[in-house]
């Protein structure tokens, strides 16, 4: 590389900052303030994107972009009013399963009143062409763009620092009880930071729009981007999340000036756990205060009834005898999602871990038992044995990491370890099959049948979460509890907090891995989309949509969520509007089902 | 006599219309662009069949939801519980590949319609699968007699960083060293597919110098990667080959930002006058007052390729049509074309031509056709590849 060229890789870097900033500062406050891992923050940039490129083409892009973050603010605050406002006393994580329906609705929304198309909006006037920098002609509106990103941050800062306002905001972000106890009205508070969260994601997207074009899945890939600035920042921080935004963006833009563009599929996630191993709480994250109240205390977990389960093992044991072959299918796929959602719930619920990336073991339990049989040449029975176990191996090492972690940036860890194994199997052609993933994944021939494969994933299924529920009932279990409920007190009577912990995520692991081998023998094939970011989405929405902290809320929650998709997407055009809004009504009457 | 009684009973099956149910399913919440107009192609082709009376076609479309896992499942439920009689479509290349995989398996037919990758076709090839578009390879190795007529020596690539963009890459560096033996490829440009870094990517082309750059980008990447290129003068001396720009799909969205100029392979709907497609694209215009994109003619060429193999084979029986398919000829709004037995690709072409702006709109000119059968390895190298 040139002086010229570094120069300019650095520039281009800082105008990607620029811009990552805008959508992580929103989702920053939010996070700071209410506590809301919100979902929907890269559906409301992409409502910014389509806004303003459909205001443009008729009152121009410089009008249109403040009315766009303007538009985007209100529907914020209608969300906020609407929703999130009847979750915020909700337990668990309902709030961010509301965030994740809000995400399937305007996804819908903007298909239907946009249409399927990317729209590429006009470059903005004045700002069209490039000036020469050093020689090389340099766009004038990415110049602008570097500008913008600290103008914004440095009225924020002023917001926050020097108005009541602001005051109050920041209150409520070191102790929001404290804050509410001494008389502040918390929720014109929420409302106010989640208006102000949106608009900055309003703007980010609306000032995107002359580089690159809206385009419907713009929400899945922001909000992933703006997750992990914000944590790798540290949570709350908006000096963090600019900081981080100018570690990102310099690392991309060299990546790819020094010729390794391969790297950005991965090198964000590689930073954020690299930085959440060397510092835990980002790079300019405070600890997080102790929350007072708001959740409450768990009740102990209750003894499943036993009899009532073994009945319905029983029943779906018969069901081969009358239903037809396709019944069986989608039963087959139901008892392979219940158990990878009991073995996420496993370490959610009793071990309050959340987890973002759950989907590593399942897709680590898929491909191992692919490579078994079709690399290794092992037969069927061995294959699926064998796979369960390199899942297992894969926990080891991630939970080694991620014990050392809690709350949010240990989800986020998962998160990160689920991307690089995903990555790699992307990647790594020879072996995997890239991102074609491998075919011939069959069972042995005596397992063919559909019956005989459902009633061995039965069987299966039913032993491991039989066995899961035992160990939580055991003194294996209390004290898995023990270390959810106080670490402190656990740690005082002799248990080894982290070992417990790592202990739960090897097992829970191992459970997911199995799932994601029979998943890959009822297929027959198997690809990168295992270990995805929506397949460990679709894992935590079907325990939150059950109940996490019921025993058998995950299996309900697991057979409904793929029964609606199933049935919506046969049945409905917009079957994720439809899928998003059952999910929305169950969350707002807190529908929970029985223990 | 019994010469008789066959021609009895052909008559027989004359006299009533043979029922056909196709199971469709596709990505249609994922890849719209392409899909909505696939549907109204298909659906176009249905009342033409049915219209025709001696064939009753039924399409039972689903989404696939675009994952392999889920696609499988779909295509399991129409099998077992909407009983269809051949699968067709997917986009995606894995999800084709999945679905390929699992019509083996139950030993169903399954008409590949869009999915490019070589592999359904070839490595991953199979008694059951038929592919209709032209694939990766075949579309590269349109552009590349272009490519080494201009003599240009320094090559920079950019694909998506899938397997679409790496074979595309892999076949065009290899069929270019054949022509041109003194090329050489000074950089390399991989992002991930629909998250280009476009500034930062033009920048590293720009550093290398090239004479000429061959591209496999397409939709949101190729967008962004036109705009920050036209705005940083990268093509301003540098050729540029591109896959696919120019398909209505891809092209459509550029506008006024559309690069003069650029060698593509896609489809020129408002200028092909040949009888065969201006009747396909009146009757799509009057049918849905809108004009056709690729997606049309491969919907529309996919269902009437299942009717003409039923036709043909008088039959909706799975071998028997798969017995037909191998080597069957027939018409599409781009001219003949062949299944071919040995691999069971059809020789549907493509158009090659340059890029030009009109009215602020993007268009192809200069084109030619390029037919699919003049861009296929020799019938050994095939038989090479197919595992059977």
């Amino acid at each position: 590389m040139s002086y010229s060229s570094v120069l300019i890789q650095f520039l281009n870097g800082l105008a990607s900052a620029s811009s990552l900033f805008l959508v992580a500062a929103g989702l920053s406050l939010i996070f700071g303030v209410s506590r809301i891992v919100n979902f929907a923050h890269g559906s409301l940039y992409m409502l910014g994107m389509y806004l303003a490129v459909w205001l443009s083409a008729r009152i121009g892009f410089w009008a249109a972009v403040p009315i766009a973050a303007l538009g985007v603010a209100l529907l914020g605050l209608l969300i906020e009013t609407l929703v999130l406002r009847r979750v915020y006393r909700a337990p668990e994580l309902l709030q961010l399963l509301a965030t994740f329906a809000l995400v399937l609705i305007v996804r819908d929304f903007a298909l239907w009143a946009w249409g399927p198309e990317d729209m590429l909006g006009p470059r903005a006037p004045g700002f069209a062409g490039a000036v020469q920098i050093a020689g090389v002609p340099f766009p004038q509106y990415d110049l602008l763009l570097i500008l913008l990103g600290p103008l914004v941050f440095a009225l924020l800062q002023l917001l926050l620092r020097k108005t009541r306002w602001g005051i109050l905001v920041r209150a409520a972000t070191e102790d929001r009880e404290m804050a509410g106890a001494l008389g502040v009205n918390q929720r014109w508070l929420f409302s106010g930071v989640f208006a102000l969260g949106a608009a900055l994601a309003g703007l980010g997207g609306a000032l995107a729009i002359p580089r690159e074009p809206a385009s419907l899945d713009i929400d899945l890939s922001i909000i992933s981007d703006a997750f992990v600035v914000v944590v790798v920042g540290g949570l709350g921080s908006i000096p963090g999340a600019l900081l981080a935004a100018l570690l990102i963006g310099e690392i991309k833009a060299f990546c790819i000036g020094l010729g390794y563009s391969k790297a950005t599929l991965v090198v964000e996630f590689i930073v954020m756990a690299a930085v959440l191993i060397l510092r835990p709480r980002g790079l300019l994250g405070r600890p997080q205060p102790a929350q007072r109240g708001t959740t409450g205390v768990e009740p102990p977990l209750p003894q499943p009834r036993w009899r009532v389960f073994a009945v319905l093992a029983l029943l779906l044991a018969l069901v081969p005898l009358a239903a037809g072959e396709y019944t069986l299918v989608l039963l087959t796929d139901i008892l392979v999602f219940a158990l990878f959602a009991a073995s996420l719930h496993f370490i959610m619920g009793p071990g309050g871990l959340a987890s973002f990336g759950h989907a590593a073991y399942f897709g680590l339990g898929a491909y191992a038992a692919a490579l078994l049989l079709l690399r290794a040449q092992l037969p069927m029975e061995a294959a699926l044995a064998l796979a369960p176990l390199a899942a297992a191996a894969g926990a080891l090492v991630i939970g080694w990491f991620c014990v050392r972690l809690s709350g949010v940036y240990h989800a986020m860890l998962t998160l990160a370890f689920a991307q690089i194994a995903w990555s790699v199997a992307f990647q790594w052609d020879t072996v995997t099959g890239g991102s074609n993933g491998m075919v011939g994944v069959w069972p042995a021939a005596w397992l063919a049948s559909k019956a005989a494969y459902y009633l061995t994933a039965l069987l299966l299924c039913a032993l491991t979460v039989f066995l899961l529920w035992r160990a939580l009932h055991a003194p294996f279990g209390y004290a898995l509890r023990a270390t959810r409920d106080s670490p402190l007190r656990a740690e005082a009577i002799g248990i080894d907090v982290r070992a417990q912990q790592w202990r739960a995520i090897v097992a829970a692991g191992f459970a997911a891995g199995l799932a994601g081998a029979l998943h890959a023998f009822s297929k027959g094939s198997i690809s990168p989309e295992a270990l995805s970011v929506p397949r460990s989405v679709d894992a935590l929405v079907m325990v939150l949509l059950g109940g996490v902290q019921t025993l058998s809320g995950p299996l309900w929650g697991a057979a409904l969520f793929t029964w609606l998709e199933d049935a919506a997407s046969r049945n409905i055009d917009y079957w994720r509007a439809a899928l998003g809004a059952a999910i929305l009504f169950l969350v707002l009457t807190r529908w929970r089902f029985s223990r | 006599m019994k010469y008789w009684v066959l021609v009895a009973l052909a008559f027989c099956g004359n006299a009533f219309p043979q029922n056909v149910k196709i199971g469709e399913l596709n990505s249609y919440k994922v890849f719209p662009a392409f899909l909505e107009p696939y549907k109204k192609g298909m659906e176009l082709a249905l009342a033409e069949v049915n219209a025709g009376g001696r064939i009753k076609l039924e399409l039972v479309v689903r989404d696939d939801g675009g994952t392999p896992g889920d696609a499988v499942r779909v295509a399991e439920e129409l099998i077992s519980r909407e009983k269809v009689n051949l699968l067709m479509g997917t986009f995606a290349s894995n999800v084709g590949l999945a679905v390929s995989n699992l019509a083996n398996q139950r030993k169903i037919l399954f008409l590949a319609s869009e999915p490019l990758t070589d592999k359904i076709v070839w490595e991953s090839g199979n008694r059951y699968t038929f592919r209709l578009r032209p694939s990766t390879y075949m579309q590269t190795a349109m552009l590349v007699p272009e490519a080494a007529r201009l003599k240009k020596k320094r090559w920079a690539i950019v694909y998506p960083n899938y397997e679409y963009g790496q074979s595309a890459t892999a076949s065009f560096k290899k069929l270019l060293l054949r022509a041109q033996p003194d090329v050489e490829f000074v950089a390399e440009q991989a992002p991930a597919l629909g998250k280009i870094d476009a500034g930062a990517v033009v920048q590293a082309l720009a550093d290398a110098k090239p004479d000429a750059i061959f591209s496999s980008l397409f939709a949101a990447d190729l967008q962004k990667f036109v705009r920050e290129g036209n705005t940083r003068g990268l093509f301003r001396n540098t050729v540029v080959f591109n896959l696919l720009a120019g398909e209505p799909e891809y092209l459509d969205p550029l506008k006024d930002e559309t690069p003069e100029g650029w060698w593509v392979t896609g489809y020129p709907w408002n200028e092909l006058n040949t009888p065969e497609h201006r009747r396909f694209r009146e009757a799509y215009q009057k049918r849905w007052q809108d004009y056709p994109r690729l997606g049309s003619v491969v919907g529309y060429t996919a269902v009437h390729a299942a009717a003409e193999a039923v036709r043909k084979a008088k039959s909706a029986d799975t071998e028997k049509l798969v017995e037909t398919l191998k080597g069957l000829e027939m018409r599409t709004p781009f001219g003949p074309i062949v299944w071919r037995a040995v691999d069971h690709q059809s020789t549907m072409g493509a158009y090659v031509g340059r890029l030009a702006r009109r009215d602020g709109k993007g268009v192809m000119v200069n084109w030619r056709f390029a037919d699919g059968a003049d861009f296929l390895p020799t019938l050994e190298e095939v038989k090479g590849l197919r595992k059977e």
